[in-house]
């Protein structure tokens, strides 16, 4: 009947391994993620075939949506809404917010759950100076943003708010924010964690509370300051 | 007719075939949260997400389940050991000519086997630290997003390799699917294991 196993228990030894390896990748991975990608970005982007793309090299965005459709907004149907705990509500479109002052700066893009798009080129307009223009109110101690994708929500503290590097982007990467990274208008919240960046972005509003958020109902910290 | 050869078990093929569910889920909601314009076009992260999620907290659950079971057990200790017989499968070029008696499983069965446990492991370590962003600083979470790709990549290829072998061999797929073969089948393909088992030989005319 069923011999004795004979042999070295290889299974067992290769399981190990690769436990050691996974272990050593956690630890280690972030540093070899940012060789491999300045090895192959380059590669990639003269790749006709298209293959290297289907590799997991990191510093790419995901995309992420919470609800199914999302609706396309164009030049001429866009408008941003200020609102809430204001003396001067106001709705903006697109020209409208192009034709303030931007600001441009290039920063990271930090996910929560640890991908990282370095060196992104941003613009857009300050949150602060939209806030400014609104004039709140006293009582007005946070901002709640709305996406036009009708689910998603964020929020961020008034001191968080009037950051210089909390944006309403209106350029990423060199050209309009396209409708798949949340344009032609989202946040950009340069120290936080992306989560706290609300794209396809529709509403600001001034509260006298900060209301937690679609992930941090769900548990994500409402603080989300990236922290080492 | 000669009577057919057990191979596997009630309780082997059961968890085979839940492991094999649990990952198909696994893969398809990876393959939806991965590639950019499947993730916009299906949307609902947090939906897919759990439902990933859950599939891949349960995927070792029947593995371990299984463990009372004795066939399963003995089934798993055949495929932990090596023998000197199953390296010299690995490099021998006529490895599939019947020229090199191999067991209940060949090398590269039990290479597959080890692979694949291994690989499941690592994902779903990886997976809770990313799925609990406070356990762990962000440089390990952002190694275990990188480990996570890579071995979902490796274990999508060892699937499709999986998969790919078992599409040639009708006879395999029965025996994972009812739980016998054929007795001619079990000599060409596992000759040690049937004469273990004691399958005779056609006779000779």
């Amino acid at each position: 009947m069923a011999a004795q196993p004979e042999g070295a228990p290889i299974g067992r030894r290769t399981v190990l391994s690769l436990l050691a390896l996974g272990a050593a990748g956690v630890v280690g991975g972030s540093r070899v993620q940012s060789a491999l990608t300045s090895w192959l970005g380059p590669l990639e982007s003269r790749d006709p075939t298209g293959l290297i793309a289907l590799l997991p090299l990191g510093d790419t965005f995901r995309f992420y949506s919470v609800t199914g459709h999302v609706p396309t907004r164009t030049a001429a149907t866009y408008r941003l809404t200020v609102s809430g705990l204001v003396s001067h509500p106001a709705t903006y479109t697109l020209a409208d917010l192009e034709g303030m002052p931007q600001t441009h700066f290039t920063k990271d893009f930090q996910c929560v759950t640890g991908w990282r798009v370095p060196e992104v080129p941003w613009s857009g307009v300050p949150l602060s100076s939209l806030i400014e223009r609104a004039n709140p109110t006293s009582s007005a101690k946070a901002v709640r943003f709305r996406s036009f994708d009708g689910t998603y929500t964020e929020s961020l503290t008034m001191k968080e708010a009037m950051r210089s590097d909390v944006i309403v982007a209106l350029r990423m990467l060199g050209a309009p924010v396209t409708h798949d990274h949340g344009g032609p208008v989202r946040m950009y919240c340069a120290s936080m964690y992306g989560y706290k960046s609300t794209k396809w972005l529709s509403g600001i509003e001034l509260t006298d509370t900060e209301i937690p958020g679609y992930w941090e109902e769900y548990g994500y910290d409402i603080n989300g300051t990236v922290r080492d | 007719m000669r009577p057919l050869v057990p191979r596997f078990s009630r309780s082997v093929r059961l968890v085979h075939w839940a492991t094999a569910v649990l990952l198909g889920i696994g893969v398809v909601t990876a393959f939806v949260l991965y590639n950019g314009s499947v993730t916009l076009a299906v949307g609902h992260r947090r939906v897919i997400e759990l439902i990933h999620v859950y599939a891949g907290f349960a995927l070792p659950v029947p593995m371990l389940a299984g463990l009372i079971s004795r066939a399963y057990r003995s089934d798993l200790g055949r495929l932990n050991r090596f023998s000197r017989t199953d390296w010299r499968w690995l490099r021998s070029k006529n490895r599939r000519d019947g020229s090199i008696k191999v067991g209940k499983f060949n090398a590269g069965q039990k290479l597959n086997a080890a692979l694949v446990a291994g690989s499941i492991l690592v994902l779903l370590g990886t997976g809770l630290i990313m799925y609990f962003p406070d356990w762990v600083r962000l440089s390990w979470r952002s190694g275990a997003t990188f480990v996570h790709d890579w071995f979902a990549l490796g274990l999508g290829l060892l699937t499709l390799g999986h998969i790919a072998f078992a599409v040639r061999d009708a006879e395999s797929r029965r025996g994972m699917r009812s739980g016998v073969v054929e007795p001619e089948w079990a000599l060409a393909e596992h000759e040690a294991w049937a004469d273990e088992l004691g399958v005779t030989r056609p006779e000779q005319h």
